[in-house]
């Protein structure tokens, strides 16, 4: 296994990764753990209700599930974008895409 | 054509699609065996994620679990989709990055000892077999409804199919059959819905539809969910969209069941299959993206199945029940008990009666079977099993018979894929991390194959077993405890072990013995020695595995700072598995 030998690059690229992941996650835990279920009533109370449903009870069955899909495409692009500015990224995935 | 013969098309041909698959993707050497060679692609290895995670439970429980509680389900969405978001950006890409078969090699590497290995291997049984359990009794009562058997003779048939593709094809044939069953599940879950969705509300989009109107019948247009709310008031439940679990209840349970989510050891190795750190992310893209698709549409199943139950059953003259409702009594699931004795069934807020229906006998000429249960004294007079409403849902909206077996087949697939996954996991277990890493690490690629193959089949006796037997009430419940073990065993473990260099060997082995100990004892305290619901601080055994995750970390914290730092070699490892270049195949 070749080492990246870069040990200042690995830190560098270490702590934006770190950075990406700890902003994703407390989006995460706001639209989950939040907005679903810390929140929800004063939620369902004061905000407009989503067609028939109110915020709150719309955000724990549907609104967080949506926001994680996107959640997890926006860390995809951020870290393979990472990776590819220090030069971390597998030549030989490029070949094999769905 | 009847029922039965497009049961029989549906399942058939989708068994005879599996097995085809399996047979032509049959494992030579271990490596294909445990991680089919590493050359899946992102998009389908997300759809084989997808259907190895939607278990059974997923499948007919969870929608059933939603109309039954309303919001306090929510719980299972966010848990187990919110779990994901935590699997993908903290553990995958780094374990994959580590290059090893399974999650037991990371643990036993990383925390340099035999040791923390084993504690990994029984903690790897032990949640598979809670987790599978489930998924047993799943197929047996899609099969029990299907041939008109009995509950065990179903689970028996199941467990048959599932270890002739498990056992035979490995990882490679699991991850090509589960793509078929991914394809099975989405339509025999949407196409209903989407049906009952028209049929109610009027919205083609089901996802619409729950926020739509209810318009059935000519009636002036309501909201689903105020119609919904109004019903469940007027027969004295909670309202659909409020619950009545405690908040801290909640939260702790949908904590453990993302942290679990999290610390699935074969949700995890399904990533090892791919080529690269960046096709982990974009599988599990993917992944998520295919299981939101059911997901979504779930919420909107279980208010349609609550508005229909509801609405069809009480009031109802007994000699008027739908058919649906006489052949789950038939099965054993349905059960009704004139109580004020009008011959017509009234239902609402409360148990029918103490525990599981025990009938008297099979149907008489006339009326409903008998139960020899003793009685309650609320008003409620119908005990249903709420696993049933998926696969009853589409016969109490009167939908083609066609769009029935669809469901059919898509409940066997859940159970099966996820059935199958499990028994891949526990079988490696035994096979490499026990055999292969501590007993005997002589042996050939043969014999470890060969000893998955045997160890497949102990497990799947027991779990055969405990499907006919089932220590919980209903698959869901089950599935939730392995999440919880999970949560308080691997899932801080793995986080430390790659986010902490200073955790050691002691550290590790302390935290997860502390950590499932807790959540273990709690679990079996309140399932085996009483019936009281007087949990420490609300918090339920559901979610007790996030109580077991803290103690875990703070345990390895605190015994990892007084004991010796890791040896050096183990901290260039972190550093290495932190960088996403040159993954390499899966070894072993």
């Amino acid at each position: 296994m070749s080492d990246p030998k870069n040990s200042s690059s690995a830190k560098a690229y270490w702590n934006a990764s770190l950075l990406i992941t700890q902003g994703l996650l407390i989006v995460w835990a706001i639209l989950s753990l939040g907005c679903g279920v810390l929140f929800r009533k004063t939620l369902d109370a004061n905000l407009p209700a989503i067609g028939g449903a109110p915020f709150g009870f719309w955000m724990a069955q549907q609104g967080a599930i949506i926001g994680f899909v996107v959640l997890l495409i926006i860390y995809m692009v951020a870290m393979n974008r990472l990776d590819a500015a220090h030069g971390f990224e597998q030549q030989e995935d490029q070949e094999e895409q769905s | 054509m009847s029922q039965d013969y497009w049961n029989f098309l549906f399942i058939g041909a989708s068994f005879g699609l599996y097995i085809l698959i399996a047979l032509k993707s049959r494992a030579a050497t271990t490596k294909e065996y445990y991680v089919a060679g590493s050359g899946v692609s992102p998009f389908a290895n997300g759809m084989a994620t997808a259907a190895d995670w939607m278990s059974a439970a997923t499948f007919i429980s969870m929608a059933g679990i939603i109309a039954a509680s309303g919001y306090d389900a929510s719980r299972f969405l966010m848990g187990w989709t919110g779990g994901f978001v935590l699997l993908t950006t903290l553990v995958v890409p780094y374990l994959r990055k580590f290059n090893k078969s399974t999650v037991t090699d990371f643990l036993g590497d990383r925390f340099y000892s035999n040791i923390a290995r084993a504690v990994c291997v029984v903690c790897a049984i032990f949640i598979c077999m809670t987790y599978i359990m489930g998924q047993m009794r799943g197929v047996g009562m899609v099969f029990s409804r299907l041939f008109d058997i009995e509950i065990w003779a179903g689970v028996l048939i199941g467990a048959a199919i599932v270890f002739f593709y498990a056992g035979l094809g490995g990882m490679k044939g699991i991850t090509y059959t589960q793509v078929a069953q991914y394809c099975v599940m989405v339509f025999a879950y949407t196409i209903p819905a989407v049906f009952i969705s028209m049929a109610l509300t009027g919205n083609v989009i089901p996802q619409f539809g729950l926020i739509g109107d209810f318009t059935k019948g000519g009636v002036e247009p309501v909201p689903l969910l105020e119609k919904l709310n109004g019903l469940n008031e007027s027969l004295g439940f909670s309202r659909y969209t409020d619950g009545k679990l405690h908040w801290f209840d909640m939260f702790c349970i949908t904590a453990a069941l993302m942290c679990g989510t999290a610390g699935l050891p074969h949700v995890i190795v399904r990533f090892f299959t791919v080529k690269s750190v960046q096709a982990v992310r974009r599988s599990a893209c993917w992944t998520l993206a295919c299981i939101a698709i059911i997901y979504l549409t779930a919420p909107a199943i279980g208010a349609f199945a609550r508005t229909n139950l509801m609405s069809e059953i009480h009031q109802t003259p007994y000699a008027e029940a739908p058919s649906w409702f006489l052949n789950w009594e038939d099965r054993g699931l349905i059960a009704w008990v004139d109580k004020n004795g009008d011959n017509i069934m009234q239902h609402s807020e409360g148990a029918a009666f103490a525990e599981k229906p025990e009938y008297a006998g099979p149907r008489p000429e006339e009326g409903p079977r008998q139960v020899t249960n003793v009685l309650t004294d609320n008003a409620n007079e119908v005990y249903y099993d709420r696993d049933i409403l998926v696969m009853a849902n589409p016969e109490m909206a009167g939908l083609p018979r066609w769009v029935i077996a669809l469901v059919m087949a898509g409940c066997v697939a859940a159970a099966l894929s996820t059935a199958a996954g499990l028994l891949l996991v526990l079988s490696t277990s035994i096979s490499h991390d026990l055999m292969k890493k501590i007993v005997k690490p002589d042996m050939t690629d043969r014999q470890e194959v060969l000893w998955a193959r045997g160890a497949s089949f102990g497990f799947l006796c027991i779990a055969a077993y405990f499907g006919i037997n089932p220590p919980s009430d209903f698959v869901a419940k089950t599935v939730a405890f392995a999440f919880g073990l999970a949560a308080s065993s691997f899932f801080p473990t793995i986080l430390l072990g790659i986010f902490s260099k200073r955790v050691n060997r002691e550290g590790a082995i302390a935290g997860m013995i502390c950590g499932i100990t807790l959540t273990l004892s709690y679990i079996i305290y309140f399932q085996f020695f009483t019936n009281s619901k007087e949990y420490f601080f609300n918090i339920s055994p559901e979610g007790i595995g996030f109580v077991g995750m803290l103690v875990n970390f703070a345990v390895s914290i605190i015994v990892s700072a007084i004991t010796p730092a890791p040896p050096q070699e183990i901290v260039d490892m972190v550093d290495e598995i932190r960088i996403p270049k040159d993954a390499g195949d899966a070894t072993h």
